[in-house]
């Protein structure tokens, strides 16, 4: 277990050569809360940077200054400036970022026909992938406009963590797909596909589509092939940007984080990320175990916290007066106090705070059961441990008690 | 009329899939006949039930508590595409060339609700289907939902194909389909766990789904922590005599070394105390919005079959 390099985070945070920070990880381990906290540490200690947030929790965006999904970069009120730093945020829409797209790369006309159409806005508004490309697409932009020193992404609430690499090619290939090309102009498309169609004879094809359409119901295939046809110029950009994007996080000056609940899916999901990670040439900076539980007396065992309470509760039963004579004289050099009905005796309460410790050590065992079983295959990775606060996270406050948690 | 469709939603890792398989033991019994239903391709019954992987078709996994059959279903919506396409227009050979050509694939994903169209309408016939005798097949249908915040979109997607399509055997199919969800029949439960985000995904859904006239079933509170101590009066912490008494009860108790570990453990106590109120406070958060609310404890040492059906047991006593 010493084996594990503890992972650096203020030298990581101040190293100008660290230009992007990726937050990745399965749902709701806490990407959004250390994306938010990283940034706000690493503003606070001069740099300037900007946070994309990914659906955060609604009391944590109001404490941030995003009350607007205006999809464009705002500066964090009540963040300290003293060491030069700042910090902007942003909450991604993907609506929006899909339209500028369309806005940028068609004429007016154009543009206008398809943000029109359907079938766009459908795809835009829900398709499985989308989030995640206009998480990269939204990237990508906060990259070229220069303006920051460092970026730090969070990711979107996706089960898997590799859905956040895996979904933008995949809708990047589907936009430039075959099968719209298909739809298009069967007999101008190449290669096998082309020529399957052709043997299937334009009836074939037609009768596809026909089925297709009524399946789909009435209009959706005109749609599409409108959308298609107003889109062909952009076709290969979709694809194009996603590989841009996807280079840009194998870059020298990237850095990933994955963030894992000591949990056995939360540290599957991070083990599969952590060998995608690696396969695909990609920085890892390390591993952030967040929610991770302490203790108060680590070395006082469940075991024996446990039959101390239950000598308490023997107490308990035997007849009043046999236990209750400590409350009255608890400090004997203190005479000034009468026993307070309103206040248990302490042996109730003792018994009680054994009990949480109990279940705090064997939390802690099964975490550490967890926490080992992932470092035994990566014992590579650095780790960070970010302990459970007893309340959620929702202010800066509960940002900067996360930041020096994660700094160690 | 007892329920017969439970869809089983909740927010992304609550417990949304253990739930609805305990969910289907608790209904299986006295001889009832319950069906499964996994829509998101992930195995994940296959999985809790510790048996290979399922096929698209219905097999029995297990004997609820009191003797009645779970069988379950994970439906492919690839496979289910192709079976809807024969059902209404006898493809034959086309329906291999569509799939060669990727067209099955883009359908299903090009519009994600002809998906669910499908996997709702394969849910629904179960529920409807009735025996040579009769009689309904399935006593109960429980379906292992997506989570609340697409849930309301994949059943009400059936309202949206009728209107659609509005004549022929697909808006006869679909309107059929959104009779069934709509019906008292059918109740839609909500998985959640006692943190601010999931609590607030469940005041989201539930609107959602009365605004979308879909029947809100229960709350599923899972993974409670049964409390163990219940406050820290005040009066502890800033008194040195009560510290001192406290020590040395712990000392009485066998503890060593209690003088030094008292006040970290009354520390403790007092974070403890005060997730037990903030938990208090979603909880009441919960009840307000007037479905009943039905809670599990987290088990320690995680699920197993044995801990699935000690679930089972416990939602078998609640009123469905
Ligand atoms: N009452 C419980 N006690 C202990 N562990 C539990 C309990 N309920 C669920 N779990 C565990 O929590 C994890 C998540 O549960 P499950 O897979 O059922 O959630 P889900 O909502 O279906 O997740 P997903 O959104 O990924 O489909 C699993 O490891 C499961 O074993
Ligand atoms: N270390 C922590 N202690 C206490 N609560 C935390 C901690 N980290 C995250 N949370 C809470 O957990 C919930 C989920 O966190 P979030 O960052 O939104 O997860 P994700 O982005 O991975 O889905 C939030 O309510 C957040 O406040
Ligand atoms: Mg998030
Ligand atoms: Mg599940």
């Amino acid at each position: 277990m010493d084996a594990v390099p503890a992972l650096a985070v203020d030298p990581l945070l101040d190293d100008p050569g660290t230009r992007i920070i990726v937050c990745c990880g399965s749902g709701g381990v806490g990407k959004t809360t250390t994306a938010a906290a990283l940034a706000l540490r690493a503003a606070e200690r001069g740099r300037r940077v900007v946070v994309l947030t990914i659906d955060p929790a609604r009391r944590l965006a109001q404490s941030m200054g995003l009350t607007e999904l205006d999809n464009v970069p705002r500066p964090v009120p009540g963040t300290a400036t003293a060491a030069g730093g700042e910090l902007f945020a942003m909450m991604l829409d993907m609506k929006r970022t899909f339209d500028e797209i369309v806005e940028a790369h068609a004429d007016r006309a154009r543009a206008e026909a398809i943000l029109a159409n359907p079938f766009y806005q459908s795809l835009s508004a829900g398709f499985a992938g989308t989030q995640e490309y206009m998480a990269m697409e939204k990237l990508g932009q906060l990259a070229a406009r220069d303006a920051w020193d460092l970026i730090v992404v969070d990711t979107p609430p996706s089960r898997s963590a590799l859905d956040f690499l895996d979904a933008p090619q995949r809708m990047g290939s589907f936009l430039d797909g075959r099968f719209l090309r298909l739809l298009m102009a069967p007999a101008k498309a190449g290669g096998r596909a082309g020529r399957k169609v052709m043997s299937l004879g334009v009836a074939g094809l037609g009768m596809v589509t026909g089925t297709l359409g009524k399946v789909l119901g009435a209009g959706l295939l005109r749609d599409v092939q409108t959308f298609v046809a107003a889109m062909d110029t952009m076709f290969g950009g979709f694809r194009a940007r996603a590989d841009a994007t996807y280079r840009l996080l194998q870059a020298p000056g990237t850095a990933f984080l994955v963030v894992a609940a000591p949990e056995r899916d939360a540290l599957r999901e991070a083990a599969y990320f952590v060998e995608r990670l690696a396969a695909d040439r990609m920085p890892l900076a390390g591993l952030v175990l967040n929610r991770v539980h302490g203790a108060a007396v680590p070395e006082l065992s469940a075991e024996r916290a446990l039959a101390a309470a239950e000598t308490l509760d023997a107490k308990k039963v035997a007849p009043p007066g046999m236990d209750d004579h400590r409350t009255g004289d608890a400090d004997p050099e203190d005479g000034r106090r009468t026993p307070d009905p309103d206040i248990p005796p302490p042996d109730a309460l003792a018994a009680g705070l054994l009990r949480v410790h109990a279940e705090g050590m064997r939390q802690l065992a099964r975490e550490q059961r967890m926490r080992a079983r992932f470092t035994a295959v990566h014992p590579e990775v650095p780790v960070a441990e970010v302990a459970a606060l007893p309340g959620d996270v929702h202010d800066l406050t509960g940002l900067r008690a996360v930041g020096d948690l994660l700094a160690g | 009329m007892a329920r017969r469709l439970h869809v089983v939603s909740g927010k992304g890792g609550t417990g949304k899939t253990t739930v609805a398989a305990a969910l289907a033991l608790a209904l299986a019994e006295q001889g009832r006949r319950t069906l499964l239903i996994e829509v998101e391709g992930r195995q994940g019954i296959a999985q809790l039930f510790e048996t290979e992987a399922l096929p698209y078709e219905e097999r029995r996994i297990a004997i609820g508590p009191g003797g009645g059959e779970v069988f379950a279903l994970a439906i492919d919506a690839e496979r289910a595409l192709l079976d809807y396409l024969q059902m209404f227009y006898r493809l034959g050979s086309a329906g291999r060339a569509l799939r060669r050509l990727g067209a099955v694939d883009f359908a299903t994903t090009i519009a994600p609700g002809l998906r669910d169209v499908l996997l709702t309408g394969k849910a629904c016939e179960a529920v409807r289907r009735r025996g040579a005798d009769g009689r309904f097949v399935y006593d109960a249908v429980v379906m292992d939902a997506p989570p609340t915040g697409r849930v309301t979109r994949f059943l009400g997607v059936n309202s949206e194909v009728a209107g659609l399509a509005r004549v022929g055997p697909i808006h006869h199919q679909a309107q059929a389909v959104m009779r069934v969800l709509r019906s008292p029949e059918t109740a839609v439960h909500l998985v959640t766990l006692l943190e601010e985000m999931p609590v607030q995904e469940t005041a989201d859904g539930i609107a959602e789904l009365r605004a979308a006239e879909l029947p809100v079933g229960a709350t599923v509170v899972n993974m409670v922590r049964p409390p163990v101590l219940a406050a820290v009066p005040d009066a502890y912490g800033d008194d040195p005599a009560r510290l001192h008494a406290l020590a040395a009860t712990l000392a009485d108790a066998g503890l060593p070394d209690a003088a030094r570990t008292a006040a970290p453990l009354l520390a403790q106590g007092r974070a403890y105390a005060h997730r037990l109120v903030l938990e208090a406070e979603r909880r009441a958060e919960l009840a307000r919005h007037g479905i009943p609310l039905h809670e599990l404890p987290l088990l320690a040492d995680g699920i197993d079959i044995a801990g699935l059906y000690r679930l089972a047991r416990l939602l078998r006593d609640q009123e469905w």
